[in-house]
């Protein structure tokens, strides 16, 4: 796969695609440690952003992977240690 | 009091359970008919189970002309429609046409039909412009599933108003709401009312898959559908319809009808709040239930068993617990609850008029149908469920709700005709 | 109880007008909105003609958390139920929430959103399919999102009886609001003009394979060949009337006075169609005479086989061109479950002008004993109006609608 590494960017991009941006809040700004849900993605939105990083990433998220990873420095982190195992 | 509406016939189809009589012995005898889908290579899918039901059009009277031009869940609702007909003793006694109606409950129409024919058409997704030339004229019909509701006034002769009522998964029970509606308000004396739904197909798989709605618990498929367990990890998809004939009491009264139960109260609400999730609080429910019991006019009290939504998804035995005990007060724990989703599956939007049958048929045999595959409590829903085994329990009045996406909240109370009013 | 029962507020989105008034502007005089299908490349089909909507962005007027999850059509019926409150000077949160109420009617869903899912599933994989896929589709979703984005949690509904289905919702409405709602949105929108929805309504054989978009969609003309579809709807915001008035409304365009509908009996049974019966069940629902009704707004199906229904239906209510006609639908092409909300719309903005808008491009076949209403507006007083819809599979509504005094 050419995809080695998932980078904030990555996410923020993925995350417009499958569910926009919550009106007053800028992905732009520092993000990292805010709970998705403050940044306005429920449950809904997280499953279309996982399905899109899955298909884009090829890699598989455990059913709980949302619920353990509720920020996106956490989710980052995440998807980049399923990519090395994988 | 003005017109009160009565069921005067009934027609089943569900999976385990064609026909009223096998419908009411699978439950009563607690089985379940969820298993391994068959109907089609389910393993590119997460969740692999269903309720299908084991239906030979043919054997049901359809012509292949019938067979060819309707989609399966079509084929369903004229098929109880029929049923439900020849209960009531209509199709022999005659009734005016002008004053019969029909509406049908559906959640997703023909979607069957279109995900078949849409692979035809495009070559399996090769095709951006589909190709028309391989495209039958029946695919309109699926394309507008009101043919449902043409479908079952042609094969009973109604002429009165008619239409698709598709509201989701409350669809099967705000059919028979509209219906009753109409009857109420004089539009019609009778309609031939109830819901269909054929969804077990790719895409309904694939787009439930997309939300973890449905079970992915694949190595136990008759035990995969556990409504208010602790284990509980999703719904099973079902499929069936049941149609029912309801009439104006004091005519049905006069024509001598077997009435199994009057149509007390009914009401519907929206969440306003999210397309698939629900507020924990349970608070639309509990308005539905309350405005149906007042427009009963009885009381939480009388309220003998509620025949529950019971997907068996984490969120929604929890929601509706919670109505429940907002709307009942402490007469939800005394009330039994049970989830027949656990045995049939969850029919989308036909399930919600199944489930006014198995309510029905409760009052009838005073026996309220278990939950089945109940085995560990789950701290957060504490009613008494009735798990694994049916019980003898006087009913002689159910209230029965639903619950779906887009929001809707519906209830619906079922009494004797004869009880006393509040 | 039979509550009086108003038009408040309307959002109204056509192949020739966004909003009440670029489409009254456009209605009334007759400007045609019919040509080349745009939105895919149509040249492989028999029909090629379509009333598309072309000057819609939806980005311009939703949040862009609503884009990914919406149809077409969604997105046009959400962007009119802000007009139609805007219209009716209606804040969500003015009205409890537990008396406002969503009933729309959807003939076809979002087709265009399942198409895409169903090319995603059978050409890369059931794991392509979206999250938004289980209700972005289906026939409820207009009234979901609709009660979502303004915090509508009171009885509501959805109806499906192909083009009969708009009118069908709006009796719907004001069976609501006679059982004790407050403010019930209704209408219908449809948009699915896609190649999959497009195939589909090839299949029902009933679309002209014209290519002149003046010589298309002609109904009760001798050349008539069948119909053109559109994409579009409108949805109004209904009230009590004392409700309305308490509050101030600034607008009460007219009064939803009278409703019926029936299903035609089985193809070939010979017996007469259901089309007369529900007009007459709407008439004497609004307690009015034949001689009271001011206009009629035709189904106008543009087939010779059911315009001679309906111009039969038309003669035995009122007589031999006993009523105007018209069919502004001509200029739009048939928009399936926003077809009749549109005339219902036109049919209150006629009583506000003085004015019905025509029926285009038709030339009255002599066999059609009907006063139609062609070639520009006839100026006239209109106090009530009659809205003709009918679906395929013979569903036939009626609504009548009276001016408010």
């Amino acid at each position: 796969m050419s995809h080695q590494e998932f980078a904030l960017e990555d996410l923020k991009r993925i995350l417009l695609e499958g569910a926009g941006a919550e009106e007053g809040v800028d992905l732009d700004s520092d993000i990292l440690d805010t709970d998705f849900e403050e940044l306005g993605y429920e449950s809904l939105a997280l499953l279309e952003t996982g399905g899109r990083i899955e298909r884009e990433y090829g890699i598989e998220f455990d059913d709980d992977a949302f619920a353990e990873n509720r920020t996106p420095r956490a989710l980052v982190a995440h998807v980049n240690g399923l990519l090395q195992s994988a | 009091m003005g017109r009160r509406v009565v069921i005067t016939g009934i027609g089943v189809l569900a999976p385990g359970g064609i026909g009223t009589k096998n419908f009411w012995s699978l439950l009563s005898e607690g089985r379940t008919a969820t298993r391994g889908i068959t109907f089609f290579d389910p393993s590119p899918f997460r969740s692999k189970v269903a309720a299908e039901a084991d239906f030979d059009p043919e054997l049901h009277g359809l012509t292949p002309q019938e067979i060819r031009r309707m989609d399966r869940a079509a084929q369903f609702g004229v098929v109880t429609a029929r049923e439900a007909l020849a209960d009531s003793g209509l199709d022999l006694a005659g009734f005016d046409p002008h004053r019969t109606g029909v509406t049908i409950g559906s959640a997703v129409g023909a979607t069957t039909g279109l995900d078949n024919e849409y692979r035809v058409v495009s070559n399996d997704g090769r095709l951006d412009l589909v190709d028309h030339t391989y495209a039958p004229s029946h695919l309109y019909n699926h394309f507008v599933p009101s043919s449902f509701a043409a479908e079952v006034a042609w094969a009973t002769g109604a002429e009165g108003p008619a239409t698709v009522v598709s509201t989701g998964c409350t669809s099967g029970i705000d059919s028979v709401g509209h219906a009753v509606e109409l009857i109420r308000e004089g539009t019609a004396d009778i309609m031939i009312t109830g819901a269909t739904d054929a969804p077990i197909s790719p895409i309904t798989m694939a787009c439930f898959d997309a939300i973890k709605a449905t079970t992915p618990r694949n190595d136990d498929p008759e035990h995969a559908s556990r409504p208010f367990d602790g284990t509980r990890n999703g719904f099973v998809l079902g499929e069936g319809s049941a149609c029912f004939i309801l009439e104006e009491l004091e005519s049905a009264k006069k024509r001598g009808a077997r009435i199994y139960a009057e149509i007390a109260g009914y009401a519907s609400r929206c969440n306003a709040f999210h397309m698939t999730g629900l507020r924990p609080d349970g608070r639309e429910m509990a308005e539905a239930i309350t405005v149906a019991l007042a427009e009963a006019r009885m009381n939480p009290e009388s309220i003998d068993y509620i025949n529950a939504h019971g997907s068996g998804t984490k969120q929604n035995d929890r929601h509706e617990t919670a109505a429940f005990k907002l709307s009942l007060g402490d007469h939800a724990y005394r009330t039994p609850v049970s989830s027949i989703k656990s045995m049939v599956g969850h029919s989308l939007g036909a399930i919600g008029s199944i489930e006014i049958a198995a309510s029905v048929l409760a009052m009838e045999n005073n026996v309220v149908p278990p939950t089945a595959n109940l085995h560990t409590p789950d701290p957060e829903c504490d009613l008494d469920y009735v798990p694994l085994t049916a019980r003898d329990h006087r009913t002689d009045a159910v209230l029965t709700v639903g619950s779906g996406f887009g929001g809707f909240q519906s209830a619906m109370v079922l009494a004797r005709p004869e009880r006393s009013m509040a | 109880m039979t509550a009086k029962v108003v038009i408040t507020g309307i959002g109204v989105a056509t192949p020739n007008g966004l909003g009440v008034d670029d489409f009254w502007a456009a209605t009334r005089i007759g400007k045609n909105a019919i040509g080349p299908v745009t939105r895919f490349d149509a040249a492989q089909y028999p029909s090629r003609l379509a009333g598309e909507i072309h000057s819609f962005t939806a980005e311009d007027h939703l949040p862009s958390r609503l884009i990914p999850q919406t149809d077409r059509m969604t997105r046009l019926a959400l962007v009119a139920a802000d007009c139609a409150f805007e219209d009716a000077g209606v804040k969500p949160g003015d009205i409890p929430e537990f008396d406002m109420g969503v009933v729309t009617a959807s003939t076809s869903g979002g087709f265009e959103f399942g198409q895409n899912e169903l090319k995603k599933l059978w050409s890369q994989g059931s794991q392509y399919v979206s999250a938004y896929q289980s209700f972005a589709w289906f026939y409820a979703v207009n009234s979901g999102q609709i009660s979502i984005r303004n915090g509508m949690r009171g009885p509501s509904g959805v109806v499906v009886s192909d083009q009969a289905g708009g009118l069908d919702a709006i009796a719907q409405a004001r069976r609501q609001i006679r059982k004790g709602s407050k403010l019930i949105f209704s209408g219908g929108f449809d948009a699915s003009i896609c190649p999959w929805g497009w195939v589909a309504q090839v299949a029902g054989g009933r679309m002209t394979t014209s290519d002149q978009p003046e010589r298309a969609y002609l109904p009760f003309d001798a050349d008539a060949s069948g119909y053109v579809p559109g994409e579009g709807g409108a949805l109004m915001i209904l009230e009590d009337a004392e409700a309305a008035r308490a509050r101030g409304a600034a607008n009460v365009y007219g009064e939803i006075a009278g409703y019926g509908a029936t299903i035609d009996p089985k193809p070939g049974s010979g017996r007469e169609s259901g089309l007369r019966r529900a007009i007459e069940t709407a008439l004497a629902d609004a307690e009015l005479a034949p001689g009271q009704i001011d206009v009629v707004f035709a189904d106008a199906a543009g087939s010779p086989d059911l315009d001679r229904i309906e111009a039969d239906a038309l003669t035995a209510v009122f007589g031999p061109a006993g009523v105007p006609v018209t069919a502004p639908k001509t200029m739009t092409g048939r928009l399936y479950s926003g077809a009749a909300p549109v005339d219902v719309v036109s049919a209150v903005l006629a009583m506000r002008e003085g004015l019905i808008p025509p029926t285009t491009n038709v030339t009255l076949a002599p066999e059609y004993d009907i006063d139609l209403v062609t070639g520009q507006a006839r100026t006239a007083s209109v106090r009530a109006a009659l809205v003709i819809a009918r679906g395929q599979g013979g569903f036939n509504s009626a609504v009548v609608v009276r001016a408010v005094d």
